[in-house]
């Protein structure tokens, strides 16, 4: 397994979107805390360009990969390999090169010049974006085989998780606004791991207090350690489910 | 050697392999032919576990390989049209492969014979198709297989590296190893194979000798031998 995950990780490394990739979160994150004047407005900067563009990097980039590598895995499937280990060891080397670049390009910047528990936070939020990206990337790419429509539900994703979810998260807030659903927006939260993500940090920066009473809630139940070791094995989860489902769909798939 | 039982294999509504059985001992060489269409290369496909069949059973040496990856260690497999990742050369290619199959028994003879060793810097992508199949070739023989699957091999070789071909494939024959070739054109096998497979829409129509085939339609040439039979079963073919 290490073999094939060396190999597509060697290969990533190689290609220019990565490279650009890290390039653009270090422009990125080193303007944004020497435009700012104080640290979290820095760190509230990076945040949101984070929670835009990473997704949709990972999300595009894998897809595209996983399309591309389709004739290595075919040639790596007539030869002695485990079918999981070749789609394991895709999954593995693109959530390791985006990570990779995650950490040079922004976890650098936030080290410096945020060198506490809300920079490691973001830190980790943001690799473990990437990795969540990547494998709802594999589950979508395996759906079909079309490459247009691939991409097509690539960029689907990525505008539902970062644009509509939130778009019906607000009407839902304005339509139900007489009723008490602070918990309800909890629970409708871990849905979506940008938010979940964002939530997680926000709490870190102790700027809840400005989203009001639901800010009050949130503080209640993910402020809490109980409730950080929670968000975070929902991340997880983000992870693991897709991931799982597209490995069994891939074991049988005809090639 | 390679024993398969009962296989099925539907795309959608259809139905490719049908109910297929095939036995197939050491030292032969068997030549799969058929009309473009009829389920050869799945039938290929599946023992190698590229397609997953919907039932039947594949033995190797006794042992279901469905499921299973370590069997491809003796087995040399030359695709129809030889996929490969476009930003790798060719010595790169073989490299990674090496690094896969962990052998150090190469046999460098083909390698050597399609002069690979002065491309290896070449890009998989700026390749033609003709230098694609060469190392293809070059790759399902260097291993020292025990099964070798040949999967159209001399199709858009030239003539003299498709003779090289040849010549190697006989040779690995006569060590007693195990050879499966599909092909449209029969007069290039006909100094090659020991045994026929004839498939049409997913059914095998016979399994024989050679030998036996040309005495029973008294035909010395393969391609003929295979036209008379052709000719004398294309009614009820047709009426399906």
């Amino acid at each position: 397994m290490n073999k094939i995950i060396k190999i597509i990780f060697l290969d990533i490394l190689k290609s220019k979107i990565i490279i650009a990739y890290t390039l653009m979160l270090a422009i990125l994150s080193w303007s944004s805390f020497v435009l700012e004047d104080n640290e979290t407005k820095g760190v509230l900067t990076i945040l949101n360009v984070i929670l835009f563009t990473v997704p949709l990097v990972s999300v595009l980039f894998s897809t595209i990969y996983v399309y591309n590598s389709s004739e290595f895995v075919e040639m790596l499937l007539s030869q002695p390999v485990k079918r999981k280990k070749i789609w394991i060891g895709l999954f593995s080397g693109l959530s390791l090169s985006l990570v990779l670049a995650f950490l040079i390009g922004s976890g650098i910047p936030l080290l410096v010049y945020s060198p506490d528990k809300v920079g490691v936070m973001m830190i980790v939020m943001g690799s473990l974006i990437s990795v969540i990206f990547a494998s709802l990337a594999c589950l979508g790419s395996i759906m079909t085989r079309d490459k247009a429509k691939g991409i097509g539900i690539a960029i689907m994703l990525w505008l539902y998780f970062a644009l509509i979810f939130d778009g019906i998260v607000l009407f839902l807030l304005f339509q139900l606004s007489e009723y008490p659903i602070e918990n309800a927006m909890v629970g409708i939260t871990t849905l979506n791991p940008i938010d979940l993500a964002r939530i997680q940090i926000l709490l870190e920066l102790d700027v809840s207090a400005m989203m009001g009473y639901t800010g009050a809630v949130f503080k209640k139940v993910l402020g809490t350690s109980s409730g950080l070791m929670i968000s975070f094995a929902l991340l997880c989860l983000w992870f693991v489910v897709p991931f799982w489902i597209s490995l069994k769909k891939f074991i049988k798939k005809d090639l | 050697m390679i024993d398969i039982k009962n296989l099925n294999k539907k795309f959608g509504k259809h139905h490719v392999l049908k109910d297929v059985s095939v036995t197939s001992k050491k030292g032969e060489c068997i030549a799969l032919v058929g009309p473009n269409g009829c389920g050869k290369t799945t039938l290929i496909k599946s023992f190698l576990g590229m397609v997953v069949p919907d039932s039947g059973s594949i033995d190797f040496d006794g042992k279901s390989v469905l499921g299973e990856y370590e069997y491809r260690n003796r087995i040399g497999y030359m695709p129809q049209i030889g996929r490969y990742p476009d930003n790798m050369t060719i010595g790169q290619v073989f490299e990674m492969v090496q690094e896969i199959r962990q052998s150090n028994h190469l046999d460098k003879e083909l390698y050597d014979a399609f002069k690979i060793e002065q491309l290896a810097h070449k890009k998989m992508s700026t390749l033609s198709g003709g230098t694609t199949q060469k190392v293809s070739a070059a790759l399902a023989f260097i291993f020292n297989p025990e099964v070798l699957i040949l999967d159209e091999p001399t199709a858009g070789l030239d003539p003299l590296a498709s003779e090289i071909l040849k010549e190697k494939i006989v040779k690995e024959k006569e060590k007693g190893k195990l050879v499966l070739i599909t092909s449209h054109l029969l007069s290039e096998l006909d100094d090659l194979v020991s045994e026929i497979i004839f498939m049409h829409e997913g059914r095998i129509e016979f399994h024989k000798p050679v030998q036996q085939l040309k005495d029973e339609t008294q035909e010395d040439k393969l391609s003929r031998a295979i036209s008379k039979v052709l000719k004398t079963t294309s009614k009820p073919l047709n009426d399906e």
